[in-house]
């Protein structure tokens, strides 16, 4: 840390460059075992991931400039020229890129490229698409922004909660579209990156906490979530000492203060369930009854089926397979794969095998990869 | 300050208002260009007569053409419009949420050219 922090002069910088190194560290020792001198080896990649940084913000701190000048005709001539700092830039910035005229590709797309400071080319194969496919994109967007004077200021107060909506939702997006993305660019790591600044910039949003919290603590968990294979395991099924304890400890921080505001919402109360997960030494110790509580919490703010059918995994492990299954046989989820890999493993439980071999097939003819079909295909068992 | 056009679009298919929809529908729509006018948002609003009575006229081979009916060959039509005046697109779509509910039916909301400083 001191030998950075004296390249650098900058804590900031080092503590970032650290951090990142660990990450790059927990992805990368498992498979290719430890090197020869881990000290020196987090040293030497914690200066490239914060050079990496510096030049992703200067990188930011252009585009910044650019669409600066894009919207200049929108700020209002009789508002004293108020003295912009970077920080205040990027809240404008953020929910700018995040307005919902624009389409929710778009919004991802921009986020990525403004904030996240990825290139185009970055951007484009993190998910898949042409190069040029995306520089469209980004042009037709910043062309909208221009035309239609999409605003660049933060929303006031009377609509922030509705406009951080989209903005959480991009960043969790990204981190999903990071869990089964193939591409070399890493979007799990770029959208904690994102949330992080987004809760340096907005201190005071227990949601934006949340948000951060729910994808430290599923980050935790990436190492184990899949087999070299590419097929899923169970959570039941994880080895949870490769959980990444750090990641973990830093998660349910964020989960302990958003508990003290006492302000819930769905991305704190998420994150707090998956607190519960990380607590439990073995799937057995896990405290399912608490995970029931906090999902009743949830739906009273987010009543999706999609809750609704997690919840009753919940009940469940507390109730039995049964009472699951009842609940679970209420919801109207035909085209969602869990629902009938849930449907599937419940019945199985219970004896039912012939109705849980179709469930199965049904949900395996609705995953959405290769590696969840096959894993579904196989009665939701591993191959080993 | 940019103006922005509100086109509202009917569509023949789908259930036609009653009477007594249509009704309130008016007497929302007359509030709303109240506020609009208090505003100073509300430049100038419209509502059209049906597409059958319009009328097509155009220039072809050097002759100029007129053809009776609508322009696009379509179900849905623009039955009226607004044209605003708003600070930014965020202000704008403010006025079309409150437009589309006094109408009820969807609004497009297109910013209009401007000539660019000299």
């Amino acid at each position: 840390m001191a030998t950075l922090i004296r390249i650098f002069g900058d804590i900031d910088a080092a503590e970032d460059g650290v951090q990142d190194a660990f990450a790059v560290a927990v992805r990368k020792w498992p498979i290719d075992g430890l090197p020869p001198n881990p000290g020196g080896w987090i040293t030497t990649t914690a200066r490239r991931c914060a050079i990496d940084r510096l030049r992703r913000e200067s990188r930011g701190r252009d585009l910044l400039d650019e669409v600066a000048v894009l919207s200049s005709r929108t700020e209002d001539p009789g508002i004293p020229e108020m003295v912009t700092n970077v920080q205040d830039d990027r809240l404008r910035l953020i929910f700018t890129c995040c307005n919902p005229a624009l389409a929710t590709e778009v919004q991802v797309a921009l986020t990525l490229r403004l904030l996240g400071g990825l290139t185009t080319e970055e951007v484009a194969r993190a998910f898949l698409i042409s190069r040029p496919t995306m520089e469209q994109r980004l042009a037709r967007a910043k062309r909208k922004i221009k035309a239609a004077r999409i605003p660049y200021r933060v929303p006031e107060d009377d609509e922030l909660q509705e406009r951080l909506r989209p903005v959480l939702a991009v960043v969790y997006l990204v981190y999903n579209a990071g869990l089964t993305s193939s591409a070399d660019v890493d979007l799990c790591v770029e959208a904690i990156r994102l949330a992080r600044l987004l809760v340096t910039l907005m201190p005071d949003e227990p949601e934006v906490a949340g948000l951060l919290a729910l994808l430290l603590l599923t980050e935790s968990r990436r190492s184990s979530r899949s087999r070299p294979d590419g097929s899923l395991v169970l959570l039941g099924e994880q080895d949870r000492t490769r959980w990444n304890r750090h990641l973990i400890e830093e998660g349910e921080a964020v989960v302990r203060r958003c508990l003290r505001r006492n302000q819930p919402g769905p991305y704190q109360i998420q994150a707090a369930i998956n607190a519960v997960h990380a607590n439990a030494s073995t799937i057995a110790d896990t405290e399912w009854s608490q995970i029931v509580a906090l999902y009743d919490q949830l739906y009273v703010v987010a009543p999706t089926p999609v809750v609704a059918l997690n919840r009753a995994i919940a009940v469940g492990e507390v109730q039995g397979a049964a009472a699951a299954l009842a609940l679970v046989d209420e919801l109207d989820l035909d085209n969602y794969h869990p629902f009938h890999a849930t449907r599937a493993d419940l019945l199985h439980r219970l004896g039912r095998d012939g109705e849980a071999a179709a469930a199965y097939e049904r949900a395996a003819d609705l995953a959405p990869t290769d590696a969840e079909r096959d894993f579904l295909s196989l009665g939701g068992r591993a191959s080993r | 300050m940019a103006q922005y056009m509100f086109s509202a679009y009917g569509s023949e298919t789908g259930p036609a208002m009653t009477e007594e929809e249509m009704q309130r529908s008016w007497q929302r729509i007359l509030t709303l260009e109240e506020e609009m006018k208090s505003a100073g948002a509300l430049v100038f609003s419209g509502r059209l007569l049906e597409p059958e009575t319009a009328t097509v006229v155009r220039v072809a081979d050097g002759d100029v053409m007129t053809t009776d009916g609508p322009f696009a060959e379509s179900k849905e039509h623009l039955g009226g419009f607004y044209i605003i005046e708003a600070r930014d697109l965020d202000a704008a779509l403010g006025w079309a949420s409150k437009t589309t509910a006094a109408v009820g039916a969807p609004i497009e909301v297109r910013p209009f050219w401007e000539m660019p400083d000299a």
